[in-house]
């Protein structure tokens, strides 16, 4: 009887024991950890701009932003001394991409080499996320026309518009896999209206290859090499790599790029690069972008 | 048997509202944070505050992107945290009333003691808090470059409403 008094007071104070114990171990610190769910939210930033170097980034600008775009290539370095390395002979683009939306942009550009005209759609098909819903990667989709309007022709065999047009399409993959590493692969299908020369084929097939490497809070290395599964046959191409740095600032970026590609579209880059890098026919170049915000058009003066 | 008992004394939020301003004589900068989640326990006045940095919505994207990237460094520093108490929230027995709150802001691997006067509504099965309060920047050790030095505040008014339910 008294063994039996004794459990019991035994088995209360086990109890007691037991429910201060989950009173106290159910903290406010517990209960946040218990609730805090990370919301899926997208990766920004996989890529400082919309060009990795050359070619596309699966980056594309806020709704209402009409990005302004000047790009530079000069000529080759190993030209000498005489040409200052280049430095005489430049070619330029002008390029003006508007966000339709936050996942769709339309541009048109003009490059001076060639005299050639560009339009092109981009449109963000997947967003890479983090959080509760992650999406591993993102996926963009781009299409362009280039017309060439250099008069390089035979007057009397005056080629048509369609003639002349070059079409683009790539998907570009990327993933950002820490704040400071992006890679990019595009899959890259070009087809010529004409081919410049019956041993040419009117379809490229190309794939390229992107990266950023981030080395301080606004310097990244930027690095891109596209490879061309069939080439032109009439002329000897070489695959188009560039390397260089970008810098950005409040709403600029400024990107200075050593490539073998004299061109800054497309068509131009991938099919149509005749320089060796590893020989030195490097050309050296910049791209420079500014943001304007259209919808708070009163706002350019500030920082962003 | 003891959690049913207690959990009366416990309001939690999840979609608690926190926002900072900066205003500076070149641009004034807005970020609204909706998913704060706040705990508050009613008996002892325990209060803890907990939010991502990224959840911070910017009007202009680039704002949003360097803010994360250069200023808090949230891929480092992914959460800020709020830990403190409420002072004499037990002998408050008015509905509508001002309390103190006393605790330690964390934010940016820095902490900082914070004590500011909150409104409070006490209803049947609902806490709310709100009010605002400064900081100062360079507490927290966040750089800003000096190109954007002006356009950036050096203190920062932080704006809080959250609404609590009761925690089961």
């Amino acid at each position: 009887m008294l063994n039996f008094k004794r459990m019991k007071n035994l088995l209360l104070v086990f109890l007691i024991f037991l429910m201060s114990n989950s009173l106290f171990s159910q903290t406010l610190d517990a209960i946040l950890a218990k609730e805090s769910v990370e919301n899926s939210t997208d990766v920004s930033g996989t890529f400082n701009g919309t060009r990795i170097m050359n070619g596309q980034s699966i980056e594309t600008r806020q709704k209402g932003v009409l990005e302004f775009l000047i790009q530079h290539r000069f000529g080759r370095i190993n030209s000498g001394g005489y040409e200052l390395y280049g430095l005489d002979e430049s070619n330029i683009r002008f390029g003006l991409e508007y966000a339709v939306t936050d996942d769709f942009a339309i541009a048109l550009g003009r490059s001076s080499f060639e005299k050639v005209y560009d339009g092109y759609l981009k449109y963000r098909l997947l967003k890479q996320k983090t959080g509760n819903k992650s999406v591993p990667l993102s996926v963009t989709l781009f299409a362009s026309g280039t017309e060439k309007t250099l008069k390089d022709y035979d007057p009397a065999k005056k080629p048509s518009f369609s003639d002349r047009l070059v079409y683009t399409s790539q998907v570009l993959i990327a993933r950002k896999f820490n704040s400071n590493f992006s890679l990019q692969i595009s899959p890259t299908y070009m087809h010529y209206n004409t081919a410049s020369s019956s041993l040419n084929p009117n379809d490229i097939y190309a794939v390229g290859f992107g990266t950023k490497i981030k080395i301080s809070k606004h310097i990244s290395i930027n690095g891109e090499y596209y490879y061309s599964v069939n080439s032109f046959k009439s002329m000897e191409t070489e695959n188009s790599i560039a390397l260089g740095i970008g810098i950005e600032t409040g709403g600029h970026i400024f990107q200075l790029i050593f490539t073998n590609s004299r061109a800054m579209i497309e068509k131009g880059f991938i099919a149509e690069t005749q320089g060796d890098f590893f020989n030195g026919d490097i050309h050296f170049g910049f791209n420079i972008s500014r943001d304007f915000y259209l919808d708070k058009a009163k706002e350019t003066e500030k920082l962003y | 048997m003891s959690s049913q008992l207690f959990s009366q004394e416990r309001y939690l939020t999840k979609e608690g509202y926190i926002s900072f301003f900066s205003h500076s004589l070149v641009e004034d900068i807005k970020a609204d944070n909706y998913q704060v989640l706040s705990v508050i326990d009613k008996k002892t006045g325990e209060i803890a505050i907990q939010l991502l940095m990224k959840s911070f919505m910017f009007e202009k994207a680039l704002m949003q992107e360097h803010f994360n990237q250069s200023y808090v460094e949230s891929y480092k520093y992914p959460k800020a945290t709020f830990k403190g108490y409420i002072l004499n929230l037990k002998e408050l027995d008015v509905q509508n009333g001002t309390v103190e709150i006393k605790g330690i802001l964390s934010l940016h691997g820095k902490e900082k003691k914070i004590s500011t006067i909150a409104n409070i509504q006490i209803l049947k099965d609902q806490i709310n808090l709100s009010g605002h309060f400064m900081v100062e920047v360079a507490d927290f050790d966040i750089k800003i470059p000096i190109v954007v030095r002006n356009n950036i505040a050096k203190t920062i008014k932080i704006t809080f409403d959250l609404k609590h339910k009761p925690y089961k």
